[in-house]
């Protein structure tokens, strides 16, 4: 099992935020611990999903047929984009080869982001049901145990389709591979993992007050997944500028593969938002971990 | 380290669940209670009193609108991880365990969650182990244990970290009369031998006869009562029962100062107050009616609590 380096960093830039209630409490022994919480998160994340993954073992052929069911469904996703260049050699000013790299993209982000954080989407659930309490009165940020819930070795089957979408796109761009383009792929994929990361845990937030948004909150994870596989120009603008600004999908691989492919941009952005995924990425872990603090604040529990 | 005792200086005020047309409600209304080390405290109350809102407020899980909590000198909700680590929390509603994982694996896992030294861990896996009497089932995966096994698992889980105090929402629920003796027995030992203080809620009057040294009472989100078992009897007042069998169903029988509280055909309820004579009861109604049958009962916690609940003391 070898987890992604960025993956972790999200996780752990999300959960020490969680964890940061411990660390501003005045209480010496348990603030001293601060500065180690990250690799902490880091090996609690890694030891939990162990768990989980030996707990699925019990149902090896189930774990087999998911992990390919859902290569499967990935699968059919890229049939649907070169489909569509059968009929037309381009899909808004992008040729296959553009399209597939964001696609390949997109796709790596969400799948690795999926994987860490996927299932903090239950968050309501526990809330309705009350488990959460249980997860609460442990020494561990309930989002590391929600999000390695059920954790099993079939969520890397999602990773594969992008992998080979990227490998056989990335040879096909008629592009001059400058070092600084060649740099700009890892780290988009890298801070299009933290965007959708940060995400993941906002719309979680979200329902602690919100018991039923789950189906909401949906619309902008699984949402901002299948947008962003597609050149923005292929939505109206005021539409581009809401992923923009309002929620920033754009920045998960759009507004860096414009510099990759050598575009101008649609909305006539400066130039450095180009390079400014990184700190959006940031700024949205920011974000979410406040929320998720503010949620778990005014988390009711249930009766009994 | 430095807290000296145990104190839980509570005096809150939460607006719980909002409810749909913005009614608030106070589940738990300004109470405030302080329990020192090594006690073995029960909180009682009726449905919805706010029994488990007080216990989620002294885990962390719930913030409190107003007051001030603390517990080992932390304020749960602010510090919630590192107080985990030094109390032991177990719902009787549900267990913390995980469900597909035997037993042992669980306890393992809660070892490495609660970063337990390896040696400490070893040990006390040992005591618990003799005695929860969890041997049999240690392989068994958590699902399908009974449910006073997985009682003493949870049990055995929330303690592995050796912490210094214990809180058990209803933890007898549902429990046969050996599981619910082997719970209570242990309980007791790891009160007594270990001084580790406990706080239980329950509905289970047995629970509270059998181990509680205090009884805090709530109700409606205030405290009723706090106090020991002697002192709620007091409370309540020792009135005694006598029930009487007369050789006919008849009207409520007349005795000066004796009121009549049940009649069932023949058989009648007397409550006896504070310091009346039974005997001389007796002999006045003898003298009266025709007696076949006579008993005379002690007021049960039963009766004192039910009283307190209705809220006519």
């Amino acid at each position: 099992m070898v987890s992604d380096p960025t993956a972790g960093d999200a996780t752990a830039g999300d959960a020490t935020a969680d964890d940061g209630t411990v660390g501003e409490g005045v209480v010496p022994d348990g603030g001293a611990k601060t500065s180690a919480a990250p690799a902490r998160v880091v090996t609690t994340y890694c030891l939990l999903a162990w768990t989980w993954v030996r707990a699925a073992g019990q149902y090896p052929v189930s774990v087999a047929l998911l992990a390919l069911g859902t290569m499967v469904t990935a699968g059919l996703d890229i049939m649907g984009i070169l489909v569509l260049f059968t009929r037309a050699p381009r899909i808004a000013g992008f040729t296959s080869a553009e399209v597939l790299f964001l696609y390949g993209t997109s796709a790596l982000s969400f799948s690795v982001s999926d994987i860490v954080l996927g299932t903090t989407e239950r968050l309501g659930e526990r809330v309705r049901d009350g488990t959460l309490d249980v997860l609460l009165v442990r020494p561990v940020s309930p989002l590391v145990q929600i999000a390695t819930e059920d954790f099993t070795p079939r969520r890397f089957g999602r990773i594969v389709p992008p992998v080979l979408v990227l490998a056989f796109a990335l040879p096909r761009l008629d592009i001059d591979w400058t070092p600084g383009r060649v740099a700009v792929v890892p780290l988009m994929a890298a801070s299009g993992t933290v965007i959708f990361g940060a995400l993941w845990v906002l719309c979680a937030a979200v329902q602690f007050v919100l018991l039923n948004s789950h189906g909401a909150t949906k619309a902008i994870t699984y949402g901002g997944a299948f947008l962003t596989q597609y050149p923005m120009t292929l939505f109206a603008r005021d539409f581009v500028r809401g992923v923009t600004f309002v929620v920033p999908l754009a920045f998960v691989n759009w507004e860096p593969a414009l510099y990759v492919l050598d575009r101008p941009d649609p909305l006539g952005l400066p130039g450095w938002t180009r390079f400014a995924s990184p700190a959006v990425g940031a700024a949205l872990s920011a974000a979410a971990a406040l929320a998720w603090r503010t949620g778990l604040r005014h988390y009711r529990s249930t009766g009994s | 380290m430095t807290d000296v005792t145990k104190t839980f200086t509570l005096r809150r005020r939460t607006r719980g669940r909002l409810r749909r047309e913005r009614t608030t409600l106070d589940a738990v209304d300004g109470v405030s209670f302080t329990v020192p080390r090594g006690e073995f405290l029960g909180y009682l109350g009726p449905n919805g009193a706010g029994k488990s809102t007080t216990i989620k407020m002294l885990t962390g899980i719930l913030t409190p609108t107003s007051g001030r909590v603390r517990v080992a000198g932390l304020d749960p909700s602010r510090s919630r991880t590192a107080l985990a680590r030094r109390i032991g929390v177990v719902f009787g509603q549900r267990t913390t365990l995980w469900w597909d994982l035997p037993l042992k694996d669980s306890l393992t896992l809660v070892r490495r969650l609660y970063r337990v030294e390896e040696t400490a861990y070893r040990a006390r896996l040992a005591e618990l182990t003799a005695l929860l009497e969890l041997e049999p089932f240690l392989a068994t995966p958590v699902r399908q244990l009974s449910l006073g096994q997985r009682m003493r698992g949870d049990l055995a889980a929330a303690l592995l970290h050796g912490p210094e105090l214990l809180v058990l929402d209803e933890p007898t629920i549902g429990l046969d009369v050996v599981s619910k003796a082997t719970v209570r027995g242990f309980l007791a030992r790891l009160n007594a031998e270990r001084g580790t203080t406990i706080l239980l809620t329950t509905h289970d009057l047995g629970d509270i006869e059998r181990l509680c040294r205090r009884v805090l009472i709530i109700d409606h989100g205030r405290t009723a009562f706090d106090g020991d078992l002697a002192a709620l009897r007091r409370t309540a007042g020792a009135d005694r029962q006598l029930v009487v069998e007369l050789a006919a169903p008849g009207p409520p029988v007349e005795l000066d100062g004796v009121p009549v509280t049940d009649v069932e055909g023949p058989r009648q309820t007397l409550r006896l107050p504070d310091g009346a004579n039974a005997a001389s009861v007796v002999a006045a109604l003898a003298a009266r009616y025709e007696i076949r049958d006579i008993a005379l009962r002690e007021t049960g916690i039963e009766e004192i609590i039910a009283r307190l609940y209705r809220g006519d003391r």
